[in-house]
């Protein structure tokens, strides 16, 4: 009876998630104004230059994103819990309020900010990196607490340090290691969040990423532009299996190393 | 393969808000000595061992650890092995890796890791377990490997906070000889702290007794449990029994028997007497009736009361307890063992 139960809301999970995609594959290959099959809207993905400019934007952007949260959050982390864990609290108070706050609200708040980001670092989507850390902030944190919270951090630090370990190495060598699993969910969360955000993109300057462009696209051809959405969908699905994968693995072959 | 390290703790004070932790500590430990610091739980133990380590900043104090001031040395910089009350391995190392990476930080070879990982996991009985991880071991295997991670780095000074108390207490005891038998192998000055008196004696050339954040008495084991310098160390070391005592130039009377009293003893008060200073011996017209008896495998453990109402526990060997019984009267003898005697409470 349960496994009956099981299967059929795993079906209806399914049915779902997979008929709005199969619906876009559809309507993303209908020949226009006739019947039959066709590629064009695909291959027009490739072809259009504003459009590969684009994703390219959102690639970046999702790296530059992950790195800074990692570089920005994680030692603090790691910090607040040996030295600081008076200030566990409000880090925390601090990194969830972003998701509190609705985005259009934040996009007016920080307006004013971005202006001076264009005419300090020049007009490119690469900037957004600073609005999307913060954006990607309370889920990051979540995922990394959630880790951290798995492992003595205090004591292993104090172990690696009474062997000789500066905190760099600590960090780096001892805990990061150790919560790895919850270093790659950051970063899943986060490379999927950037990969699909168009508030900040489209209101703070019209940035050209990827959600942007296909609203553009919109406009012009539906076709391409659902061509477009499945296939960053497609993408940001593959990315997080290869990320997991490369996580599975990782720590998988670590018995080798030493 | 280690001539051994002097260390000097001198004056060490520590406050966490209001809390004395530590009040004027002072302690030397001979090169190649095993000192075992011994004390109620919050006496400020982990705080020494840990100002001694660096990951704890004195108020003011000095630690000097062969002739050199480490005061302000960072922990990463200070050439100690430590082993935690908590398991502490990494848990993404293996145990070979965990018992290398120390050397792998101070930048050893590969091959010299792996051979002087070797010869440590040789050294706590674990060669067999090189390849596995942290999870797959016993608690008592991970302190092995804890050990022997922490001497692969030759440091100056190894210590041990609390490293068996949580493990069982078959465990513990062959852990702590072993930990005892090592510490004489590799000759490393050696700090141990630990609330268990009986651990504290077995292993320590020295033990000290601490108490509110001072240094009561630091003697050896013998001399420790034989000659208490103060209350607390009779008390806190070993059973005793408190009978009431007069004093009369340096001997006790104590239940009609003259015994010599302790320097540091009071007029007046109670003689702490430990209870295999007591001898029973069944008497029909004895002082004392037997209440209770503990059989303890070799040793029983015989309470018995006086007419008026003191109770006075003594420990002999199980084949004399054998011929008590409950309600037997017993006649009491006190061995000429010296005693500390100390104001009535
Ligand atoms: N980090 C700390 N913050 C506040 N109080 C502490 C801290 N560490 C120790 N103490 C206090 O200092 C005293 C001594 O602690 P500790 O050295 O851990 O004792 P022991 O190891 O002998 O049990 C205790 O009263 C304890 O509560
Ligand atoms: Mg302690």
């Amino acid at each position: 009876m349960i496994r009956v139960v099981r299967w059929a809301l795993l079906l209806a999970f399914a049915v779902y998630f997979f008929i709005p995609l199969l619906a876009m594959l559809d309507f993303s290959t209908r020949k226009i104004g006739g019947a039959g099959r066709t590629l064009d809207a695909w291959k027009a993905l490739g072809q259009d230059s504003q459009l590969t400019h684009a994703i390219g934007a959102s690639l970046a952007l999702a790296v530059c994103t992950v790195v800074l949260m990692l570089v920005l959050l994680l030692p603090t982390m790691i910090w607040v819990r040996i030295r600081l864990p008076k200030m566990t609290r409000v880090i925390e108070f601090l990194c969830l309020l972003p998701l509190t706050i609705p985005a259009l609200v934040i996009v007016v708040g920080i307006s004013g900010v971005y202006a001076w980001v264009n005419y300090f670092f020049g007009y490119s989507p690469i900037v957004l990196t600073f609005a999307y850390v913060v954006l990607v902030l309370p889920y990051s944190y979540r995922a990394l607490d959630a880790s951290l919270s798995s492992i003595d951090v205090i004591t292993l630090a104090e172990a690696a340090r009474s062997l000789g370990a500066g905190w760099y190495s600590v960090i780096v060598r001892v805990i990061v290691p150790n919560v790895w699993p919850g270093v790659l969910s950051a970063a899943f969360i986060s490379v999927a969040l950037v990969l699909g955000e168009y508030t900040f993109a489209s209101l703070l300057g019209n940035y050209n990423t990827l959600p942007v462009a296909i609203a553009l696209f919109g406009k012009s051809s539906g076709t391409i532009s659902v061509a477009a959405s499945l296939a960053s969908m497609l993408f940001a699905a593959v990315l997080l299996l290869g990320l997991s994968f490369f996580g599975g693995r990782r720590r998988m072959s670590k018995g080798t190393s030493s | 393969m280690n001539t051994g390290t002097p260390v000097q703790l001198v004056d060490l004070e520590r406050s966490y808000g209001g809390v004395r932790a530590l009040d004027g500590l002072t302690l030397d430990i001979s090169p190649g000595e095993m000192v075992v610091l011994l004390g109620p739980s919050g006496c400020g133990k982990t705080t020494a061992l840990r100002i001694l380590a660096g990951l704890e900043q004195a108020n003011s104090g000095q630690v000097r650890v062969g002739g050199a001031d480490l005061t302000n040395t960072s922990a990463n910089k200070r050439d100690m092995g430590m082993v935690f009350q908590a398991y502490s391995l990494f848990p993404h190392l293996t145990v070979a890796e965990n018992v290398a990476f120390g050397l792998k930080l101070h930048g050893r070879s590969l091959a010299v890791r792996t051979k002087r990982a070797q010869e440590m996991l040789e050294l706590v009985g674990l060669v067999q377990q090189g390849d596995r991880y942290p999870v797959q071991l016993s608690g008592g295997q991970q302190q092995r490997v804890a050990l022997a991670r922490a001497l692969a780095i030759e440091p100056a000074v190894l210590l041990l906070d609390e490293p068996l108390s949580a493990l069982d207490a078959k465990v513990r005891v062959q852990l702590r000889d072993e930990i005892r038998r090592i510490q004489l192998e590799v000759g490393t000055t050696t700090l141990f702290v630990t609330h268990d008196q009986e651990e504290a004696l077995a292993v320590a050339d020295r033990v000290g007794v601490m108490n509110a954040g001072r240094l009561e008495q630091i003697a050896t084991p013998t001399e420790l449990y034989s000659s208490p310098a103060t209350p607390f160390v009779a008390e806190f070391v070993g059973l005793s029994n408190r009978l009431p005592a007069a004093v009369d130039g340096d001997v006790a009377v104590v239940m009609g028997n003259r015994i010599p009293a302790l320097p540091g003893s009071a007029r007046a008060g109670v003689a702490l007497v430990r209870p295999e200073s007591v001898r029973l011996v069944a008497d029909k017209l004895g002082a004392a009736t037997v209440t209770t008896i503990a059989f303890l495998g070799a040793l029983s453990r015989v309470t018995c009361t006086l007419d008026d109402g003191t109770t006075v526990l003594g420990q002999l060997g199980s084949s004399d307890a054998i011929a008590l019984t409950l309600g037997d009267r017993v006649r009491l003898d006190l061995a000429t063992t010296p005693v500390l005697v100390v104001p009535a409470a």
